[in-house]
This record gives structure tokens, C-alpha cells and sequence, in this order.
């Protein structure tokens, strides 16, 4: 990154050696700069270590007072957590509808993406601008009425009910995100194809498929996330089949501490993993998809 | 056989036509040219004989079959691109062997062809490698030898060569040039470089506003462009034009000078030239130099004639200062003259 | 298959989808908050906006947005610059800062739980420090401004990510020409960050912020998980309307308020940072 690329508040960049105000000042601005990088990272993650030490510490520290700054690692908590009714088939359901959001949202949101990019076609920008605005809406709250409509088809209180309302949620990403991986990969590499004796069929399966996967996989990750922390409409939908997170809401007045410690931290684990695999497709994920 | 026949081609883009009534007929073997500026739809012509696009109306012929209904994969034809589409995710081998394999040719075969056409291009030792290890130069030769392994009846480029920088541009005009006369291809080659159009054509197809405008030798373009446009568009620098009013039988006054020319009835002509076709002499065009341009093999002095911009370019040896008045004379077999209400030659 | 009908085909799924799980319960919301019964009747949105706590609720959510959104966008676009200019560990700066990006609002509200419950961490730190000499309990109703501050910082904490992320795309976008171009006439980093960045950043900026805001007005995890019934918001309103008081015309009387203040707010945000025709990069 070149420095005339900055735009950050700091001081001027030219070596100037017989300037030693100006040498100070940047040596000042310096420590600044790098003094607030750390804090904005300790900012990030010592509340999630102060989580660690809870969810590793036994139920008894946890209810203790003062807190140890260092974890114990001890596996009471956890192990109560596990053995809490309905806390593991939560796990699971939670795993079953993110997985299936996952699927649903790439396979009907990826096609449009596809569209988007490579066509133009009458009625583009309205439906563009229809996705988007999918967006402003408070989407959870479709939760509603779909209860009802879920009672009268069956799919009340099932996880692909709720994996359903999640596809929705997360369709607008799945859209637009592929959209922008798409319109990554040059037109002419297909074109490129179709000469050489590929339908449209085989041009996407032998060139643009190999190329997009991993960026699909990315998205895929995104809408799993987003099905996975999604608590409200997963609190309004299910009953018996509830995901973590709505167990959690649910007992959130009557569980203990040490439970609600352990059960956040069950929720944290993924994320932290599945940022890290898409760490490399976020940016370029938004890059065009909010133009 | 593969000679191409483009009967009454039209595009539209919404309100914006593209190419309006294209009639134009390409000789088996035939190295065909399409040069026009940007946007003149000489891209969109070639995309309608690859089947990329679909033409509004018309035909298109190759071989004596009509294939404008055709998907690309079905008509005979290969391509070069303009930003190569080296596909990313596979080696240079299996990049020239794509479409082979696509042809469910059997394995050998695909080695023995790639590998032919990779020692033509003087690839041969990039094989193994993926696009990104290749310079742009390399990529360039790969998309080439991808469209030769296929061994087309006709091959289409759109300008293959513009991304490259002008010494590796010139090396590979006249390699294309003898690759493909050996080839035996029908070639379409789009650009939009005169230069390169003037030195690999057989044939050149001036195009302009969605139109062809001259089709024709390269040198025959160049002596007797058909229309102002042409004129005005091929050589560095372009033809000059003067105003010339007539002056009784076949006679037309240009600056004041009396020239023989054709013996048209109109009320104004535009009198033509090439710089280079002027030279110094006691009796002719009276010019003010206004900007004098060594360029090393010759001058180019930039003057006024009569209101009028001319430039001429004149023998290296000669000094010449702003502000001087010279005395040029044309060479009268290689003056032309244009009608301007139709912009088109008048013999 | 023809090109002409291929986008069609292609984009069918997603306009069915969203036809039958997006348009037809709004409809159906909006048909549930207009009616008690079989008539049109504006008797939900009466019965939930004079209740006494609507407009505690109305404020608290008002307030917190109020609160987070501009150090949000202050924060992002601060981390935003302080990245582009980074030389050495920017992928990992990048990383930690994103990772509240996949941290759910409920998991937030629990993270900060651990830190001002009665025995969390707060208060084990000032008592070693010996501010106080016995733990407070800080989520009670004695103490509402730190009940407002622990849910402020929680959001600010989680849902910053989003639009750094953003940020950081939009600002990646921006052709290293203009600043070199402005930093030859002289324009000082500061104002290059005003001059160039922040106007070239518009689009983004106008996601960033829709985005967050209607977010903001969504806020319900945190709070469950903070505050609880100490600090009521409209959508944890409208969830006990739903399960506590089974008055499923209120609650869809509730999501159309908040529905109406979301649309209101991205209008707008669209209107105020909207880029002038041809201006775009």
C-alpha cells in the first residue's frame, strides 16, 4: 500500500532529518497509530476471553466473586451444558437448520446472482433494487404470520420451516454476493468456451464452477452464519424443536449463570471459525454487491 | 472450402443500432480484416459470426451452410480474445487441448495436436504452467494455439493484439501472419490499429456508424479510399482536403491553383491529398508553415492553405521555419477528389 | 436455452421464494394488524400505542440507535483508514476485527453479561482497585444508565463489524489516483480523508448505514440478554405481545410501527448521502 493511498489523520509521511519537531511528531503520530490498532483488537477480543474464562472455569467460580483473570480449565461448566435437557438436541437443531439455510439460500439465491451479472435483461433494476430492499425490512418479524401459515401446512415447529424463514433472511446476501463473484470471473473466459465446443451447460460446469467454488463456499459459510446466530424468528417458530439460540432466550430469566456462560461460548466457537475461512472473500463480497 | 457470407446483417441495441445492413463476402483462406474506431460495431460483427450475439435480421453463411441459428460450439469456428481467456484453473496443456477434449477426441490424438500447435507457437515449454506464470505475451501465443489446435475452418480475432506493448505487438503480427497463411484459414481479424490492419490483410474492411464502408486490398484502401471517411482515417498523418470550386470543363480552382479534375457538375469538391505526396516546387500551393516535426526519416511540416490545416511531409534534408511560405506541388496521379454533399469519391 | 428467457428462468426461484416467504406475510401482517375479526379497524395500533410502556420502549429503541449508529460509523470509518494504510498484519487486524461479524446479538449480550453481571468482571476489577468495596449489582433497576451504557457497548461492540467491512470494500474501490492527484496540490491527509474518501465512499456509505440502521431498530437479543424486562425495546414489545399476551394482532400492529420507522430512516439515509447522476467513480 503506497503511501499516498492513506487517508488516516497522520502526520506527513516525508523524511525530512534535519527536522526534529517534525521527526517527533511522526515518531508521535506513530505510537499513536499503532497504540490504536491494539486497543481496537483488545477492544474485539477480551470480551470474548472473559467468555473462555467463564465457560472454562467449574459453575462454582462462576458464581464466585472476585473472577480469575486466567481460565481454570475446568470442564464442569461445559459438561453441565451438555448434560442440560435439551441443550444437545438444541446443538443439533440449530446445526440442521443452519445447514439447510446453507443449501437452500445458494441454490435459489446463486441462479439470480448469475443472472445479474451475465444478462441484461427488461425489469434488471427493479429486481435488483427489489433484493436490496428485502434488506430493509425487518425480516424476523415475517416470523408472524408465518406461524400461522406454518401451522396450516405442517411445517410448524419443524427445522425446515425455520431453515425456510432463514433462506429468506439470508437470500438478499446469497444474491448479491454471488453477483459480485460472478461478475469476478470474465465473460469471456465462457465465451471463450462456448467456441471451443461447450454449451451454456458445460461452459458453467468445466470454467466457471471450478473458479467460483470457492467464493460460493464462502457465501454458503455467510448464510449458514446468519441462519446460526439468528435468534428471533428461530424464538417465534419452534416449540419443541427450539435451536440454541432460542433455548437460550428461553431460559435466559431461569438458567444459571455457568449455563448461559457455556452456551454463548458454544455460539462464539463457530463464528470465530467460519470468519477466519471467509476472511478472504468478505471485502471482495461487498465490494460490488453495494454498488 | 470455408468462405463467409454476411447477407443483410442489422443489430440493434435497444434504440441504438449497431450495424445497419452488412453485405460482405469472405474468400476461402482469406485473411479479412474489420478496422474501424471504437464503437463502430466492428466487435459486434465479429460476436455475430462467433454466435456470442445474435443478429436482429440477416444471415450468415460459412461453407455454404447457414449457421446463424447455431450455437458457437456448432459452427466451425474458433476464437482469440482480446484479454486472451486463458482459463485460470488449467494448465497451458489442458488450456490448448480444452476444446479437443470437449470433441472427446482420444488421448493421444489431444497430446499429439496440442503438443503440434504448442511448437508452433513456441510454447512447448509452458505446458505444465497455469496462466498466472505466464507473461502477457505467452498468454497470447496459448489463446492462439487454443484456436489453431481446434483446427477451425475459420478463425475470428478481436483484437488479439492490443494488449501488448508495441515491440511484442509487432514480433507477433508477423508470426500471426505466417501461422495462419500456413494454417489455411479463413481468418477475421477485428482491430482497430491501421498498422496492423494495413500489414496482415488481404483484405480490409473499413468500417464506420455500424457500416462497412470500403472493402477492400490494403492498398487499394489506402490510394483510393471510396470516401471522405476512409481517407481520413487510414494513414498517419490523414489525407488533406481542400476546397476546390469549379472552374469550367473538368477544370477546379484549389487555393487559387487550377487543377485538372473530374468533369462533374457540382458547385464544390473536396480536393485530396496524401502529405506524403506533396513535395516542393516553383509553381503550386502556397503555404504558411506553421509547426515543423523532425521525425528522424522525414519532416512533417504542418501548414495553412488558403484557411485550411495541411500537412505535408517532406524529405529529412530540407529546413523549413514556422512562419515560412512554401511552394508544394502535388503529384498529380495520386490527387482524388470527394463529393462533399455524399462524402464519397468522385472519379 | 434462449438467452433471452434464460435470466427469467434463472432469477424464477428467488422472486418465487421470496413471493411466498417475503411479499404474502407482509401482506398477511398487515392484514393481522389492521383487523380484530373480519373488519378494518385501527383498534391493534391504538391498543399498542397507548400502552404505557410503548413509549418507553419507542424512546429506548430511538435513543440506543441514537447512541450507537454515530460512534459505530465514527469507529468504522476510523478502522476502515487505519487499515488501508497498513503495511504489516493487515489481513490479521482485519480478521480480529471482524470477528463480532459472526457473533450473534444473543452471544454479544451474553459476552457482556460476563463483564457487568454481579460477579463479572467489572466489578472484580474495581474492587481490586478498590472503587467499591462489594460487588453492585449493575443490571438493576437502581442503575438504568448503566443498564443503557452495558447494552450500548454490547451493540457498539457487535455490529461494528458489518459496516467496517463495508467501509473497507468501498474503500478499496477508490483509484489510488485521486490521492496521489490531491496530495500534488497539496491537500494534507486529513483533507484528503474529507476531500476524497468520504464523498468517493457515498455508496457505501449509504449501505453501511441502511443496513445498521434497520438493524438498530431490530435490537431484541442484547437486551433479552442484558437488561431483560429493566429496559423494554419495540421488538422485545412485540415478541411478548406474541408469546406472553397470545395478541397476535397487536404484535403485527408493533411490526408495522417498526417496519414504518426502518423505511422512514433508510428514505432518508438514501436521500442525504445520495450520489448526484454521473458523479459515481
Amino acid at each position: 500500500m503506497s503511501q499516498a493511498s492513506m487517508a488516516a489523520s497522520v502526520p506527513d509521511p516525508q523524511p525530512d532529518p534535519d527536522a526534529t519537531p517534525a521527526t517527533n511528531t511522526r515518531s508521535a503520530g506513530r505510537f499513536l497509530y499503532v497504540s490504536g490498532v491494539v486497543l481496537l483488537c483488545a477492544w474485539v477480543i477480551v470480551p470474548i476471553y472473559f467468555l473462555m474464562i467463564n465457560t472454562l472455569s467449574s459453575p462454582e467460580t462462576v458464581n464466585s466473586f472476585p473472577k480469575p483473570f486466567f481460565p481454570e480449565f475446568d470442564l464442569g461448566s461445559l459438561t453441565f451444558f451438555a448434560g442440560f435437557a435439551g441443550m444437545l438436541s438444541a446443538l443439533k437443531n440449530s446445526v440442521l437448520v443452519a445447514g439447510m439455510t446453507m443449501v437452500m439460500s445458494i441454490v435459489i439465491g446463486a441462479p439470480a446472482g448469475y443472472a445479474l451479472s451475465r444478462f441484461e435483461f427488461r425489469g434488471k433494476g427493479t429486481f435488483r433494487l427489489l433484493i436490496l430492499l428485502t434488506r430493509a425490512f425487518p425480516l424476523p418479524l415475517l416470523a408472524l404470520p408465518l406461524a400461522v401459515m406454518f401451522i396450516r401446512t405442517g411445517l410448524d415447529d419443524t427445522a425446515l420451516g425455520l431453515a425456510l424463514v432463514h433462506t429468506t433472511l439470508a437470500i438478499p446476501f446469497s444474491v448479491l454476493i454471488t453477483f459480485s463473484l460472478f461478475s469476478g470471473i470474465p465473460i469471456e473466459l465462457e465465451e471463450a468456451a462456448w467456441t471451443l465446443g461447450c454449451t451454456r451447460l458445460t461452459a458453467f460446469q468445466k470454467v466457471v464452477l471450478p473458479l467460483i467454488l470457492p467464493g460460493i463456499t464462502a457465501s454458503a459459510i455467510f448464510a449458514f452464519v446468519i441462519s446460526w446466530n439468528e435468534v428471533f424468528a428461530a424464538a417465534v417458530l419452534t416449540i419443541e424443536n427450539r435451536t440454541l439460540t432460542a433455548f437460550l432466550l428461553q431460559n435466559l430469566d431461569t438458567s444459571p449463570l455457568h449455563l448461559k456462560f457455556a452456551g454463548g461460548f458454544i455460539l462464539v466457537v463457530p463464528a470465530l471459525i467460519f470468519i477466519f475461512a471467509v476472511r478472504k472473500y468478505l471485502f471482495a463480497m461487498w465490494g460490488i454487491a453495494n454498488r | 472450402m470455408a468462405e463467409i457470407q454476411i447477407k443483410n446483417v442489422a443489430k440493434t441495441f435497444g434504440a441504438y443500432q449497431a450495424l445497419h445492413d452488412i453485405n460482405l463476402t469472405i474468400a476461402d483462406q482469406e485473411f479479412m480484416v474489420l478496422l474501424g474506431a471504437s464503437g463502430c460495431g466492428k466487435s459486434t460483427l465479429l460476436r455475430i459470426i462467433a454466435g456470442l450475439e445474435t443478429a436482429t435480421s440477416g444471415e450468415v453463411w460459412i461453407g455454404g451452410r447457414r449457421i446463424d441459428h447455431l450455437s458457437p460450439k456448432d459452427r466451425g469456428i474458433a476464437m482469440v480474445f482480446q484479454n486472451y481467456a486463458v482459463f485460470p484453473h488449467l494448465t497451458v496443456f489442458e488450456n490448448i487441448g480444452f476444446g479437443l477434449r470437449m470433441q472427446k477426441l482420444p488421448n493421444d490424438e489431444v497430446t499429439r495436436r496440442v503438443e503440434r500447435t504448442a511448437s508452433l507457437m513456441h510454447i512447448d515449454q509452458l505446458l505444465k504452467r497455469y496462466s498466472g506464470e505466464l507473461s502477457g505475451g505467452q498468454r497470447q501465443r496459448v489463446a492462439v494455439a487454443r484456436a489453431l489446435a481446434m483446427e477451425p475452418d475459420v478463425i475470428l480475432m478481436d483484437e488479439p493484439l492490443s494488449n501488448l506493448d508495441a515491440l511484442l505487438r509487432m514480433e507477433m503480427r508477423a508470426e500471426l501472419k505466417g501461422v495462419l497463411a500456413e494454417s489455411k484459414t479463413t481468418a477475421i481479424y477485428v482491430t482497430h490499429d491501421q498498422v496492423e490492419a494495413m500489414s496482415m490483410a488481404d483484405r480490409i474492411s473499413v468500417m464506420h456508424q455500424g457500416r462497412i464502408v470500403q472493402a477492400a486490398s490494403p492498398i487499394e484502401v489506402y490510394r483510393n479510399p471510396s470516401a471522405e471517411f476512409v481517407a481520413s482515417f487510414i494513414g498517419n498523418p490523414p489525407m488533406n482536403f481542400l476546397r476546390a470550386k469549379p472552374a469550367g470543363a473538368g477544370k477546379w480552382t484549389v487555393a487559387g491553383q487550377l487543377f485538372d479534375g473530374p468533369t462533374a457538375d457540382k458547385p464544390e469538391l473536396q480536393f485530396a491529398i496524401r502529405p506524403e505526396d506533396m513535395q516542393p516546387a516553383a509553381e503550386g500551393l502556397k503555404a504558411t508553415a506553421k509547426v515543423v516535426e523532425p521525425l528522424g526519416a522525414h519532416l512533417l511540416v504542418t501548414c495553412e492553405i488558403d484557411g485550411s490545416l495541411f500537412r505535408a511531409v517532406l524529405d529529412s534534408d530540407m529546413t523549413v521555419r514556422p512562419g515560412e511560405v512554401l511552394t508544394l506541388a502535388p503529384q498529380s496521379n495520386r490527387v482524388r477528389w470527394f463529393d462533399p454533399e455524399t462524402t464519397l469519391a468522385v472519379a | 436455452m434462449n438467452a433471452r428467457i434464460l435470466p427469467y428462468v434463472l432469477i424464477l426461484p428467488v422472486t418465487l421464494f421470496l413471493c411466498v416467504f417475503f411479499l404474502y406475510p407482509f401482506v398477511l401482517v398487515a392484514k393481522q394488524a389492521f383487523s380484530t375479526g373480519a373488519c378494518f379497524t385501527m383498534e391493534n395500533f391504538r391498543e399498542v400505542t397507548t400502552y404505557w410502556k410503548f413509549p418507553i420502549s419507542m424512546r429506548n429503541t430511538l435513543l440506543l440507535a441514537a447512541a450507537v449508529v454515530p460512534i459505530q460509523l465514527a469507529l468504522s470509518l476510523l478502522m476502515a483508514t487505519m487499515v488501508t494504510r497498513m503495511q504489516k498484519g493487515r489481513d490479521l487486524v482485519l480478521y480480529i476485527w471482524t470477528i463480532p461479524l459472526g457473533i450473534s446479538d444473543l452471544a454479544a449480550g451474553l459476552i457482556w453479561l460476563a463483564i457487568f453481571e454481579q460477579s463479572g468482571f467489572l466489578n472484580t476489577m474495581m474492587n481490586g482497585l478498590g472503587v467499591v468495596d462489594k460487588p453492585v449489582n449493575f443490571l438493576s433497576y437502581q442503575h438504568p444508565g448503566v443498564v443503557f451504557l452495558a447494552i450500548a457497548l454490547a451493540e457498539i461492540w457487535r455490529a461494528t463489524a458489518i459496516m467496517l467491512v463495508i467501509l473497507v470494500a468501498g474503500i478499496g474501490l477508490i483509484p489510488k489516483e485521486y490521492y496521489e492527484a490531491a496530495e500534488v496540490f497539496g491537500a494534507s491527509p486529513w483533507k484528503r480523508f474529507l476531500r476524497i474518501t468520504l464523498p468517493m465512499l457515498r455508496p457505501s456509505l449509504q449501505t453501511a448505514l441502511v443496513l445498521r440502521v434497520i438493524l438498530a431498530f431490530e435490537i431484541f437479543a442484547v437486551v433479552a440478554a442484558l437488561g431483560g424486562t429493566l429496559f423494554p425495546v419495540l421488538m422485545g414489545e412485540t415478541y411478548a405481545y406474541q408469546f406472553d399476551l397470545l395478541n397476535s394482532g397487536a404484535a403485527a400492529a408493533m411490526a408495522l410501527i417498526i417496519l414504518a420507522i426502518s423505511i422512514g430512516f433508510t428514505l432518508i439515509i438514501l436521500r442525504v448521502l445520495r450520489v448526484p447522476k454521473g458523479a459515481s467513480i
